[in-house]
């Protein structure tokens, strides 16, 4: 029997009972037999993981091996390995390879974890839902005709399918946490600033993390103090000592103090779901936790500003995708006949129209864009699907001339206010505890159609982001629907040892 | 420009230069700026705005916009941030140039610029940094703009100036000083001819006696200093005509065209972008301390209105002469390296204001392309101390030296320009010159001393020009008093 997590993997290996180069060939095993039902990889590299499990092995036989021995991993396809191909599930990056490792991926290497493929995503990590993606919609491994959650939907399906024993996705307003909960498994966003963000393809950079997800806290906690740490190429990572993540898993203490906030647990919020939650919080205090009731009054403009902010970042990141260097270009040809015809169109009209007329179709001919703008446009509206245009548009719109202040300014005044809350509340609590996502796993194509309602499955993650802090998303246990529930616990900036703690008993204590 | 309109209007002028850095990277790649190596080889994945690349603060380019803020009398903002201004073109990577916008590091300073009747104070509003894009080449392909990315990533700063200037001459005079001080600072060639100082300008005129400024026109494209002055007068003169007419003056942007010597269209204001300023999320503020401040303090050079006075005073320099001579940085430290060597400021002085100005100018180059160094004109000054040369041989020896590595002394030999200080040989000489000389030496003796001149052309004359005339005039004058 192979174990599911790196913990157990690597003492059967060093114990001389399992090969590494056997834990690969399962995984890919898992991968052959699930991946066309699940969707969760997108791209493989067997030989090279192959010859990678070879070359560790010999150095865990030598007893020389990383900290990440017996990591088979899942990278999400939004974080760039060189040579490998980067699409953010998106056309627009359709053929794209990368040519530099990101920072996260030099050091899963150093850490002798083995890399065997790239996993499905929403495009450019925006959705809660893994639907919009190029290669079709991940399945949730515990109900395939549920969604897997998102944006990193194929890093938490490709963990709770066992088509790995841990993958990195990125979280930007829950995409790490809320599919980690419909999935099934531990998924950790770090302190914005403790894991470099070089190499991972921009959504809203002052939200950005890079985590991990796995089977365990322990092993979350392993795969994050690999990656964790100053990076001198991202200007934004915290200069900071990288305290011991995987000794707190291993000795939680039992007398924290948990912090429940009204906000979390009102409207929108499924009675199963909350009914789960609560019976942790009372094990967790019958355990020896100090429970406290706080209060988080912005969270109910969280949401708003998160939609403001993330996307005016989003529509400026994603300018660099224009066809111009590398990525989808549209047509040539195509827009040069789509403009002659055009401009051929409107002279026809000039020629029959009266006086009056003509000035306002001169007007039309006049603006006709240029050869190079039209191909910006096409090229764009090719390339991007319809969430990714949805969010550029809206960016786009809070940063114009006349909109700043009302839209980006305020929303920059209340990101400070919701960041304040916490700030406060961490005066009083180690860790603040609430369920991770509203629902368990919807039906995959219900809310495809309503946005509105899909951003509402990132109420309770995305004032973490908003606020820079640390959060985690452990299995809380099973809804009567038969779908996982996760519970989510955050804590203050650069404090990601109380979140593992806390999480850490929650697992104790299932 | 008709005299009327000059009594009738004025012109309001701002500028917005930007000066390149010479800093040892590009502005947020670790990566040289190298130009003229062959298009798009000096990249990294971030020049080309590969997804998942980041910006990292050139270090060397807060330090040298603080130089430049402080040479200027500048405030310093302890906190500013950078900004991203958004806007598509292909030779723009990642889709926005980083900028800095509502928080420019430096700010409210001034510069004082010399024209010829009167000094003037000129103030500046901002200077920020921000990179540069690349280049779009549109003249080499018959179908296809090209893109050279080479340039992309490199700092540059921002020199933003109050509408204070009034005239085409005060916008070259104020020019000239950023140039000047830009290359005192070292934090920038100056060059504008290859755009590592690029130039802006802000026209617009109103009757005279009326405060509110007049609708202005943005001009672009001028690559020297020479046409910054033209352009500048040609809008005055377009803008006053326009209004004269009975017609009114559009805000727009508008091209010189060196060929035609005249500004056109670009864009109207309508067309001009919204480029939809926020603050970098990728890069911290720049958080400037005081003990930042005075080491930078610490570390600015002397300057040129400094440098200037310390000339007059310690070398005796005429204003004039010390002016022209610390006009250019690298000037005055070639002319101190020459009188340092020759330990002789006077004659250094001379022969760097006269001869070296001379071939600088004749050859269209700038002392830093000059091929004869200080200690070998240290050599030459000090031949003609020591009485090995004449003045003549000196001028003679000084052109040779420009095709020449070899020293003052070889070529005096080689060209047998040594003078002759051989008192039996010039004895004699002198005595030959006296005896072919008789009216001469009567009317010499009658008190007519201009003569002397006459008598030591004689011996030059006779000697091939290297007679000692120091040692002839002596000998004469003995001999004949």
């Amino acid at each position: 029997m192979i174990p599911n997590t790196i913990q157990d993997a690597r003492a059967q290996i060093l114990a001389g009972n399992l090969k590494l180069t056997d834990l690969v060939e399962h995984y890919y095993t898992n991968i052959d037999a699930s991946n066309e039902e699940i969707n969760a990889f997108v791209y493989l590299n067997k030989e090279d993981a192959l010859k990678q499990a070879q070359e560790i092995q010999k150095k865990a036989d030598a007893g020389n091996h990383g900290p990440l021995m017996g990591a088979v991993m899942g990278i999400k396809d939004v974080i760039c390995e060189n040579g490998k191909p980067t699409t953010c599930a998106s056309e627009m990056l359709g053929d794209f390879h990368s040519v530099y490792d990101a920072t996260v991926i030099e050091r899963l290497k150093a850490a002798d974890a083995i890399i065997v493929g790239r996993v499905n995503m929403d495009e450019f990590a925006m959705g809660s839902t893994n639907e919009y993606s190029r290669y079709g919609a991940a399945r949730n491994p515990h109900d395939t005709t549920k969604v897997t959650g998102g944006s990193s939907g194929g890093s938490a399906a490709a963990v709770a399918a066992n088509m790995a024993n841990t993958t990195l996705g990125s979280d930007t307003g829950g995409s790490i946490r809320q599919p980690a909960s419909y999935c099934g498994v531990v998924g950790i966003k770090p302190t914005y600033g403790r894991v470099s963000r070089f190499g991972l393809v921009a959504f809203a950079s002052s939200f950005d993390s890079i985590g991990p997800l796995a089977h365990s806290v322990e092993d979350a906690a392993a795969v994050l103090q690999a990656i964790a740490g100053f990076d001198e190429r991202d200007n934004t990572s915290a200069q900071l000592e990288v305290p011991d993540f995987v000794a707190a898993a291993q000795n939680p203490k039992k007398d924290i103090k948990i912090g429940v906030p009204e906000e979390f647990f009102g409207e929108g919020l499924d009675e199963g779901v909350k009914a789960i939650v609560e019976a942790n919080i009372k094990k967790l205090e019958e355990n020896g936790a100090e429970i406290v009731p706080i209060h988080l009054p912005h969270t109910k403009y969280g949401l708003a500003t998160y939609y403001i902010l993330a996307t005016a970042e989003a529509s400026s990141n994603l300018a660099r995708f224009d066809g111009i260097r590398y990525g989808h270009r549209a047509d040539k040809n195509a827009v040069l006949d789509e403009l002659k015809a055009e401009e051929a169109e409107i002279k026809a009209r000039l020629k029959a129209a009266s006086d009056e007329e003509k000035p306002k179709i001169e007007t039309e001919l006049e603006k006709l864009d240029s050869a190079l703008t039209r191909l910006y446009k096409k090229s764009r509206t090719e390339g991007f699907g319809p969430e990714v245009k949805r969010r550029i548009m809206l960016g786009t719109y809070v940063l114009s001339a006349g909109y700043y202040d009302a839209y980006y300014g305020k929303a920059q005044r209340v990101r400070r206010l919701i960041q304040n809350d916490f700030k406060e509340a961490f005066k009083q609590v180690d860790v603040i505890v609430s369920p991770t996502a509203p629902t368990t796993a919807f039906d995959i194509g219900s809310e495809i159609n309503d946005p509105l309602q899909m951003y509402l499955n990132d109420a309770y993650t995305i004032s973490a982001n908003l606020a820079g802090i640390c959060g985690i998303s452990v299995p809380a246990g099973t809804h009567e629907n038969g779908l996982p529930v996760g519970i989510q616990f955050l804590g203050d900036v650069f404090q990601e040892e109380k979140i593992i703690n806390a999480g850490r008993l929650v697992e104790l204590l299932r | 420009m008709s005299t009327i309109a000059h009594e009738r209007f004025e012109a309001v002028i701002g500028l917005e230069v930007h000066a390149q850095l010479l800093t040892n990277s590009k502005a947020f790649a670790p990566v040289a700026p190298i130009y003229g190596e062959a298009p798009n080889t000096m990249v990294t994945p971030l020049c080309l705005g590969h997804p998942g690349t980041l910006p990292v603060v050139n270090e060397n380019l807060v330090r040298y916009i603080i130089k430049m803020g402080l040479a200027t009398n500048c405030s310093v903002a302890e906190k500013s941030i950078f900004a991203r201004k958004n806007y598509f073109y292909p030779d723009l990577p990642k889709g926005y140039q980083i900028s800095q916008f509502d928080t420019p590091i430096c700010f409210d300073g001034y510069l004082d610029i010399e024209l010829e009747e009167y000094n003037k104070r000129i103030g500046l509003t901002r200077i920020h940094m921000e990179e540069d894009a690349g280049k779009s080449i549109h003249d080499q392909d018959p179908y296809n703009t090209l893109v050279d990315l080479n340039r992309a990533g490199t700092p540059l700063i921002e020199i933003v100036s109050e509408p204070d200037l009034r005239t085409p001459q005060e916008a070259y005079a104020y020019l000239t000083k950023i140039k000047q001080i830009v290359q005192y600072l070292e934090i920038c060639d100056g060059n504008m001819e290859e755009g590592s100082l690029r130039c802006d300008a802000n026209v617009s005129v109103r009757p005279r006696g009326r405060e509110k400024f007049g609708t202005r026109t943005e001009l672009k494209n001028m690559n020297s200093f020479r046409n910054v002055e033209k352009a500048i007068e040609f809008e005055i003169y377009r803008q006053i005509e326009l209004i004269e007419s009975g017609g009114e003056v559009v805000q727009q942007t508008r091209l010189w065209d060196t060929s035609k010597n005249q500004t056109r269209i670009m864009r109207s204001k309508e067309e001009a972008h919204d480029y939809r300023y926020f603050p970098e999320p990728d890069l911290p503020p720049i958080i400037v301390t005081t003990e930042l401040l005075d080491e930078i303090k610490e570390e600015l050079p002397e300057l040129a209105d400094v440098r200037q006075k310390r000339f007059a005073e310690e070398y005796g320099m005429s204003e004039v002469d010390a002016v022209t001579i610390t006009e250019d940085r690298y000037l005055a430290d070639f002319f101190e390296e020459v009188a340092e060597a020759a330990n002789n400021p006077k004659a250094a002085s001379n022969l760097v204001l006269s001869d070296v100005l001379r071939v600088l100018n004749e050859q269209s180059i700038n002392i830093k392309e000059f091929n004869v160094s200080p200690a070998r004109l240290a050599e030459l000054i000090k031949l003609k101390e020591e009485d090995k040369i004449n003045s003549s041989a000196m001028q003679t020896i000084f052109d040779a030296m420009l095709d020449n590595e070899k020293s003052a002394e070889e070529l005096a030999k080689e060209m047998n320009l040594i003078q002759v200080s051989d008192t039996g040989f010039l004895e004699e000489l002198v005595d030959e010159i006296i005896a072919n000389n008789p009216d001469e030496v009567e009317r010499f003796k009658a008190g007519k001393k201009q003569l002397m001149g006459f008598f030591v052309g004689q011996a030059m004359k006779a000697s091939k020009g290297k007679a000692n005339p120091k040692m002839v005039t002596q000998m004469v004058a003995k001999k004949l008093n």
